[in-house]
């Protein structure tokens, strides 16, 4: 039988993808880009819910991954028909020049 | 063939695969390029998934993330991103310097503190009752949908209504109202 990898490698290989996503979110300035970089930080979750339900042979890792892909297939779909709908308004899809909440 | 070394050596490829995949995906300029290494990077989630005794969740990765959310952004970059393809950037440069100071340190706190939890912290779950010989016996997808129908209907329920209400609400935002 293969032997188990350890799953304090896991963790950190997520820890780093986490930091990967949390700084290009924070430092890229198109929102399609900013919303992938959210999508790497949720896939980056969902490895530790993996690595840590396979370390303690329980299987509710894996439903929480599940869940946290409903929610993430949701957000993808309510958060690009937001980007659609402000582009329309805007014309653009820069963080920095969306103003719609001005007044 | 060592069988002992086989997973791990997989495992560290994979990962290297996904962290240069990852990095290319968050400083590539076009973002149709960011989109097809996020692309890459998510298959070798999946690989990881695998290595890690999780089939069904990485065959759901690959259909969820890998086809069904990268198409979608991959639509919207090409019906947003048309004639502005990269030109995004040219106001970073308004950034100062002791605000990219600032954000460095900040993510190489969040870097450290997340490595350190992850090497240090000495985790003291009670071990559950799916050991990996015996779901593999029974079958991945078969012991994930035993639980999603017994122990996490109601979660599970909560889910389909919240697809529900996405796609409504996806329809009624993207819709143009004459």
């Amino acid at each position: 039988m293969f032997q188990e990898i350890p799953p304090g490698l896991c963790l950190v290989l997520s820890g780093i993808i986490f930091s990967i996503g949390a700084i290009g979110a924070i430092t890229r300035r198109n929102v399609i880009v900013v919303f992938m970089c959210i999508e790497l930080m949720l896939n980056a979750v969902n490895l530790a819910f993996i690595a840590s339900g396979n370390a303690f042979s329980s299987m509710d890792g894996s439903v929480f991954v599940f869940f946290i892909m409903t929610v993430a297939a949701v957000e993808a779909a309510v958060g690009l028909a937001i980007f659609v709908m402000v582009f329309r308004l805007q014309g653009t899809v820069n963080a920095d020049e969306f103003n719609l909440l001005k007044g | 063939m060592d069988a002992i070394g086989f997973k791990f050596i997989l495992f560290m490829i994979t990962a290297l695969v996904v962290i240069v995949s990852s990095v290319l995906m968050a400083t590539r300029k076009n973002p149709i390029h960011s989109a097809l290494w996020m692309i890459v990077t998510f298959f070798a989630m999946a690989i990881i998934y695998l290595l890690l005794n999780a089939q069904f969740i990485a065959v759901a990765q690959v259909m969820v993330y890998a086809g069904a959310i990268m198409m979608l952004i991959l639509f919207v970059i090409m019906m947003v991103n048309m004639d502005k393809g990269n030109e995004e950037e040219t106001t970073k440069a308004s950034w100062s310097l002791g605000k990219k100071m600032a954000a460095a340190l900040l993510m190489v706190i969040l870097l450290v503190e997340l490595l350190f939890g992850a090497l240090f912290y000495r985790m003291t779950a009670r071990v559950g009752d799916y050991p990996a010989d015996a779901v593999a016996a029974a079958g991945n997808a078969k012991t994930v949908g035993a639980l999603l129908y017994g122990q996490y209907l109601f979660p599970f329920e909560v889910a389909s209504i919240l697809l529900l209400i996405g796609i409504v609400g996806a329809v009624v935002i993207a819709k143009r109202n004459k």
